[in-house]
This record gives C-alpha cells, structure tokens and sequence, in this order.
C-alpha cells in the first residue's frame, strides 16, 4: 500500500518535470546526450518545449537522409579478381591507395554531414550501427560497398532493428568481413555465426559452442559475386540444407529463419537497450529500466523510435547522477567541437583524421567488436592527441601545422604479404591504420584543407558579451571544471582553459 | 562561479594535498608502506603480445611427428626448413634471431599453454589472459594492475608500468585499481604534449569517467618528469612499428630507478597473426618482423647492462587450429607455445609438445600449462614476491614453473 502511494507520488513527480518547459540548461544536455554539442540556437529552439515534445521533436524529426551528396564514385565497377590477381605488385599499389582514398572520402564526407546535419541524432544512430554492425574497409578492399553498407545502416538507422539485422546479414561488406562469403557447405566458416549471437544480437554467454557450428551451416552459401559488382548472391549449391538445431529449434534451418530464431530470443531486445543504455545515458545501465523500455522495444517488433523515446524518456536519462559520466567518442569530440565553435572549413578531411588518430578511425573499427567506448578511449596518448587538437584551435595562425599532428605516414607495404588479418592489426594509439594508402594526392589535400580550419574566437564570445563567466562555462562544460579557472581572466583566455579542461571530455 | 572554484582551492592549499604537479595524487596510495622493496621491481618484465593469436604449431614445428604434416599437407613447414631445437622440435625458419637466444642458451621455449573450457573469442580470451580470470569470471583490471594493487610499485619510480604498443593498457588496464600506467608511442612527442596538462592539483573527480581522466593527467605529469632522458644507443633498430616499439621500450629501460625513473613492466605488441587465410608469407614475415625486434632488443638491454635484469615473455589469446582450412591459413585454437628469454632464463622446453592425435571436438589439442602459471613464476620467482602477492594478483595459487635462474 505504502509504496503503491510512493510509485504514485513519483509517478507524478516525474509528470510535472515532463511537463515543465526545459530550460536552457536541459536543453544543452538533451541535444548533447542525444546529437554533439549544440549551438546556443539550438539550445534556444528547445529550451521552451516540454520534456516529452522536446523527444518527441527529436526522435520524429531525425531524417537519415543524408543532406551532402554522396561520393560519386560510389556507382563505378568493382575491380574484377582475376584483374587484382593478375596484377603487378605497383598496380596493386596503385588500386589499394585508390581504394584506400575512397574511403577517406567516404570518412570526410561522413563527417562533414555531422557537422552539418539539422538532426545530429540521425547521424550518432548511424554511428552506433556502424559501430554494432562493424565492417572494416582494411578487409573489404572495395570502398563502393562499404559506402554501400553505410547507406543501408543509416537507411536503417531509425527504423527497425530485425530488418536492419536481415538487411546487414547479406551485405556484401559484411559477407567479407566476416568470412560468410566463403561460408560453404563442405567446409562452414563460423565467424559470422559467432558474431551475429555474441555481438549483434544476444551477448556472451547466451548460446552454446554447438548453436554457433548449427548456425553456420544454416548460412552456408550466402555470398557475394564478385563477377557482378559485389551484390549479395545464394549459392544453392553451397549451402547444407541439412537438419539443424540452433537454440533449441530444429529444422531445415535458412540463414533467414536462424535470425529470426535471435530475433525471438526475449534477451535480444534486452541486448540492445542495455548498448542504447550505454551510449546515452550512463556506463551502467539500470536494469529495471533497461527491461522495461526493452519490453516496450520488443512490443513494437524492435522499432528503433519506440526504444529511443522510451529511453530519453526516463526519469534517468536527466538525472543529475548521470550528468558528467560519459566520456566524449573522438567523433563526438571533433564534430562536437566543430559544430559547437561553428570551426570554419573547406574540407572535413582532417577532421576525419583527427578522430582517427585519436582512436575513432570511421570505417575501420579495431575489431568486430568495434570501439569499446568509455574509459577505454583516454589512455595517456589519447587524452594528449585530444589536447593538442584542442589548443590549436586557440592558435589561430597555426591551424596549418595541425597537419603535424598526424603521426608520418607509414611506407606504403610494397609486398603482397602485407598481413591481411584485419580482425587484429597493430594499432598503437598514434598510427592511423591506411593513411598510408592516401598517397601524396590525399596528403596534400589534407594538408590545405588542414591550413583552412579557423576558429573565430572573438565572433564567438560575442554571443557571451556582458555575460557572467558562468554562461560560457555552462556552454562548454558539462560539470564544474576540474582545474579551478583564474577570476580575472580575459574571456579568451577563460575559454581556452576551459576547452582544455579534462571536464571538457565529458557530456 | 569563479569565486567558488578559488574558494575549493585555498581549502586545498589548507589541507596541504596540493603538490606542485598532479602527479602527487598519485603518489598518495592507501596504506602507503611499501610491500615490497625497490629491488623487487628493479627487475624488468617486458610483456609481447602477439596479437590475432600466433600460429604455435608453425612457430615451434613438430617435424618428428608425422600428424603434423598430415593435419597441415599444404602449410605444413618443411623437416629439412626448420631450425632445430631437439630431435622433434623446430623453430620456423623466420625466427634464426630466437635460434641465437637458443643457442645462448636463454632461451625458454613454453608449450602446451592454455586454460580450461577454452573461449575461441579474439576479444573474450584475450579479456581472459589480461586479466587473469577463469572463463567464467569477468574482471575489470589487468592482472599487473590488480598485483601493484596488492604490492605497489615505489613511488619513486616513473610509472608502473608502459603501454609501448597497443592501444589497449591490456594486463596494465585498471578499473577498480588506481594504476600508474601510461602509453607511449613516441618519447619526443610525448614530452612535448604533456605540457598541456595542467600542472596543478585538479579538483576531486565526481564521476568515475572523470577520476579516469584525472588519474591518466597524474600518471602522464609523473611519467614525463621522470623519462626525460634520451640514451644513445650503438644498437640499431629494424626499420618499422614494431622495430620502432624496441626501440622506445630500450629508451625507457635506460631509465632506471638509479637515474631517478624506472618502470616495472614494458608491454610491445605485434599484430596481424589472426592468419586465416594464406598465412605461409603472412606468418613468415611476421616472425621475421617478431624475431628481428627482439634481437634488437636484447642488443640493446645488454649495452645498457639491463639483459640479466630483464624478462621478456610472449603471450596471445589463443593458438590456432592444428588442421589447415581451406583458404590455407589456419582457424581459432587453444593451447599454444609462448617463450621467455633473458639473461636470467634457463634454457629449455618446458611444457608438453600438443598431442595432434588426442583432440577435443573443435579440433584442437589439450593444454599442460596453465597460463597463469607463467604469471606467478613472474611474480614469485622473478619478482621474488610471495605467495599473497600471486594469490591477489591471480585469484588463486598456481604452480610457478622452473625456467629461470636464481
């Protein structure tokens, strides 16, 4: 009786603060938590709606569309592989550096349109897929279909979650990077097996080593032509229609019917609000929460929309405990940063470097388990990259040398016995895996779009003219800082040590 | 605002926690009498890891054992290729620099390394090695990080330990652990980067991520002030990442705790042995890559007189499948060679050769050596730590082994 009456009583509490006008201050934090650091515009946009409109505008306004156009190369021929086989050592130089500059484009003109987008959020779900369904372009060697697989992320990105996990099994992108494209019935390759479970769909621990085996043969023969432009193809005659098992359901298991046996597994929904949990609210998901929006999630056949409205929704989501405890991705720095200080620029490539070599290297996750994300992305080295990045934006003049910040390029392999083992490459935190295939083309380009970056402080701190040091700190910290800021500090001065503040990696 | 926050410091200053750097909070552990003396720590571990997990069954061939060559018709090394260790076993050809350790006798060849209900996850086993739990046990810090818990590295020293290659703390990672590890790259550009800390006493974090944060400023402040010294080495370095890691895990050795710096452990990391397909080039290259980095090393440990004080050992997720697959490269494993070298180390093998004829359901051999196992000789037997020390640092007590000399 007594904590029906409580329940009640929060229940209510939680009413008025849905129904009460944010403010600027929750505003900033819900666009923060939800896109990158906003501009005072759009924290003004906001601050007067409610709660439940504020979500509601977010989430249903997101369009995944995406508003720069798209790399043109993105329709030309796939490289044959007999024509890559029969190659000589300098043309197959000469088609990874190509390959590997696509991807480059593909990385700044992603990231250009995080910067730009009116609906960041669109852009961090992408994101999130890209770093849950992960596919690296170091393995894939054709940047068309991993542009492909990014367009079919971010078609999806909002919508439903079992279709995108169908649409993401046969992309060809994926088919390589998780060996299914060589899946056969004679001889089945359980990585994808393995990682659809442990990864995408249940986590550790939820299946057995003999559902992975049961699996992989249900996916034998799912390919990709190489002949015909790398499109997803079913080799019949490869795949083992055989009697499988996968937890606990029998049959002549399709690669089909085996994700929908996942789909149907109560912990899936579970799985991916507790990764949602993760990304936009705090490192330690609350479990009462995380079943409730799960079961929500779940009820409407894995709409992504209900998840993340259920989640923004939460009491949790706002409280005052969880404010400061998620550290900044590079991408969240950057762009945040980038968009934030409204940086100006002609080129977004450096941006994409940046991040990269801060440990955020778009395309090319460390591993099939992508980034891990949280404390994992300060290590000493990072936390100086992110610095150094920082406080040249404070020198106006030597933007240029920002090009001093990326590590010298690696030679080039020459041999063909450069290691092909993307799942695991040396990576010591400074080295940007591929920046090699840039070429001295891709360099110089990076190199003037680098000198272009400027960051108009003085038109900046116009916005705060007159006001209390307090709003500039509100603006760009999400806590108190951690280093106490001098009294008499000039206003650009005050910014900077801000900027550089560790409370600066936070939101 | 500001106000307040000048107000939170000169209670600072009244309390006397300010030091003049950062690297003060971290010199400030509970309990703050040394377990241990200087001495322990004086020796080095240097950890390689050999990430992707390293082909053991072509690093250290069985020639002699005709399953071998029938498991791997097609990537099998060759009898007459091999570098001979016994009249069964052979080095691959690649690894003539481990053959000299051999024939120095310093070299410990360990087989049969693994662990019960083997995980075939990259990412899981490693988490398993790192951080020294069962299969079944998740632990958030490093097994290192958990023993300078126990057994504290003098505050003296630069840092506990250094992340040379990687971009994980691996074994040095602390969750729960206030460890003094950092990673460093490039020593240059280290120092000239941790000038943008703020070399004063932050404000107590409020959040862990923040703690994090400011642990790692602290932990770069210590590490920077004390490995400034630049050593001029005769030795020369093989050319690329790996070659560039020896190099900077020999700058830093050079700093020893005489000179005013030291550090406990040094970890290096090659990647790209998660050989799956076509791995005969790709795996030869590696080991070459592999056994060229560590020769260097030794050369240049001996001309800064830190050889006989020095232990590196290899270490990876797991070892590869004993059959070939299709694509002529080699699947997940488990049990799997791992070798120490060093001044100190006793020559040998050690261990049980895979018995390629009694296999497990995936196909892979049983394991004879516990992989902690390698961890407490480290810490009992090279460190000279006790029995508590292993048992905090390992979650239980596991036979050391018997490859290194007093």
């Amino acid at each position: 009786m007594f904590s029906r009456l409580l329940f009640l009583i929060v229940l209510v509490g939680c009413a008025a603060a849905n129904a009460a006008p944010l403010g600027e201050v929750d505003a900033r934090f819900l666009l923060t938590r939800t896109g990158f650091s906003p501009t005072e515009a759009e924290v003004l946009r906001l601050a007067s709606m409610d709660r439940t409109q504020a979500v509601a505008q977010l989430v249903d306004a997101a369009t995944t569309h995406a508003k720069k156009p798209v790399p043109a190369w993105l329709n030309e021929p796939l490289i044959k592989p007999a024509a890559l086989r029969n190659a000589s050592v300098d043309e197959r130089r000469d088609y990874l550096q190509l390959d590997g500059r696509r991807n480059f484009d593909t990385k700044a003109w992603w990231i250009d349109q995080m910067i730009a987008t009116p609906t960041p959020l669109a852009e961090r779900m992408t994101l999130f897929w890209h770093n849950h369904f992960t596919s690296s372009g170091q393995k894939v060697r054709a940047a068309q279909l991993m542009l492909r697989q990014h367009l079919t992320l971010r078609q999806h990105a909002m919508g439903n979650f079992g279709q995108m996990l169908h649409a993401l099994a046969r992309d060809p992108a994926m088919l390589i990077y998780l060996d299914g494209a060589g899946n056969r019935k004679q001889s089945p390759n359980e990585n994808f097996a393995r990682e659809v479970m442990e990864l995408f769909t249940l986590g550790e621990g939820k299946y057995s080593e003999r559902d992975v085996k049961e699996a992989a043969r249900a996916f034998t023969g799912w390919s990709v032509d190489r002949e015909n432009e790398g499109v997803f193809l079913f080799r019949g005659a490869q795949h083992d229609d055989g009697v499988k098992t996968v937890l606990g359901q029998t049959g002549n298991l399709t690669g089909e019917q085996v994700l929908d046996i996942l789909l149907a597994q109560p912990g899936c929904a579970e799985f991916i609000v507790a990764k949602l949990w993760r990304e936009f609210v705090s490192p330690e998901p609350d479990p009462a929460e995380v079943k409730r929006i799960a079961a929500q999630f779940r009820e409407s056949r894995y709409d992504i929309k209900v998840a993340l409205r259920a989640l923004f929704n939460s009491p949790k989501f706002f409280a005052a405990e969880n404010r400061g405890t998620l550290i900044k991705s590079p991408v969240d720095l950057v762009v945040g940063t980038a968009r934030q200080l409204q940086l100006s620029y002609t080129d977004a490539l450096p941006f994409a470097l940046v991040a990269a070599g801060l440990g955020q290297n778009l395309l090319a996750p460390p591993n099939v388990k992508g980034w891990p994300g949280g404390e994992a992305w300060i290590n000493s080295t990072t936390l100086l990259g992110r610095k150094q990045f920082l406080e040249r934006l404070f020198r106006i003049d030597e933007m240029r040398d920002v090009a001093m910040m990326m590590p010298a390029a690696p030679a080039m392999p020459t041999a063909p016995a450069m290691p092909t083992a993307p799942a695991m490459r040396p990576n010591d935190g400074g080295a940007i895996q591929g920046i090699g295939q840039l070429g001295p083309e891709g360099r110089e380009r990076f190199r003037q779009a680098a000198a272009s970056i400027r960051f108009d402080a003085p038109k900046w701190l116009d916005q705060y003219a007159g006001k209390p040091y307090s709003a500039v700190r509100r603006a760009v910290l999400p806590i108190e800082p951690a280093h106490p800021i001098k009294a008499d500090a000039d206003q650009f001065t005050l910014l900077k040590s801000l900027v550089l503040d560790p409370a600066y990696q936070l939101k | 605002m500001s106000h307040f926050c000048a107000a939170r410091r000169a209670t600072l200053h009244r309390l006397g926690g300010i030091g003049l750097i950062a690297g003060s909070a971290a010199t400030t552990m509970p309990g703050s009498v040394l377990a241990q003396p200087t001495a322990a720590f004086e020796r080095l571990l240097i950890l390689v890891e050999l990430k992707g997990a390293n082909d053991g069954l072509n690093t250290v061939i069985p020639f002699a054992d005709p399953a071998y060559y029938a498991l791997r018709p097609r990537i099998g090394i060759k009898r007459e290729e091999v570098l001979t260790l016994s009249e069964r076993q052979g080095l691959h050809p690649s690894l003539k620099a481990l053959h000299d350790l051999w024939n120095a006798r310093e070299l410990a060849v360990i087989e049969g390394v693994g662990y019960a209900q083997p995980n075939l996850s990259h990412f899981r086993s490693i988490e398993i090695w790192d951080t020294a739990s069962n299969p079944q046990e998740t632990f958030q810090d490093g097994w290192l990080a958990r023993l300078f818990g126990h057994s504290p590295v003098p505050v003296g020293f630069a840092a506990d330990g250094v992340v040379v290659g990687g971009n994980d703390m691996g074994p040095l990672a602390a969750g729960a652990q206030t460890s003094r590890s950092v990673a460093i790259s490039n020593p240059e550009q280290f120092l000239q980067r941790a000038k943008l800390i703020h070399p004063e006493k932050p404000v107590a974090g409020q959040s862990k991520a923040l703690a994090h944060i400011l642990r790692v400023e602290g932990n770069v402040l210590t590490a920077a002030q004390k490995l400034n010294a630049r050593h001029n080495f005769q030795t020369s370095f093989p050319p690329g990442d790996f070659g560039n890691q020896v190099r900077t895990a020999a700058q830093i050795a050079a700093q020893t705790a005489q000179k005013g710096g030291g550090v406990a452990v040094l970890r290096l990391s090659l990647g790209g042995f998660d050989t799956h397909q076509n791995q005969l080039g790709t795996h030869a290259a590696l080991l070459k890559n592999l056994g060229e980095g560590l020769s260097a090393l030794k050369a240049a440990l001996t001309e800064i007189g830190r050889w006989d004080s020095s232990l590196v050992m290899t270490y990876c997720e797991f070892g590869r499948r004993t059959r070939e697959n299709q694509s002529q490269g080699t699947d997940h494993g488990t049990a799997n060679v791992q070798f120490a070298m060093g001044g100190r180390v006793k020559s040998g093998i050690y261990g049980q050769m895979p018995n390629l004829t009694q296999l497990d359901g995936s196909g892979n051999p049983a394991h004879h050596i516990e992989f902690r196992q390698l961890y407490a000789t480290v810490i009992e037997r090279w460190w000279g730590l006790g029995t508590d020390a292993s048992r905090a640092a390992l979650g239980g007590r596991f036979q050391p082994m018997d490859w290194l000399r007093a």
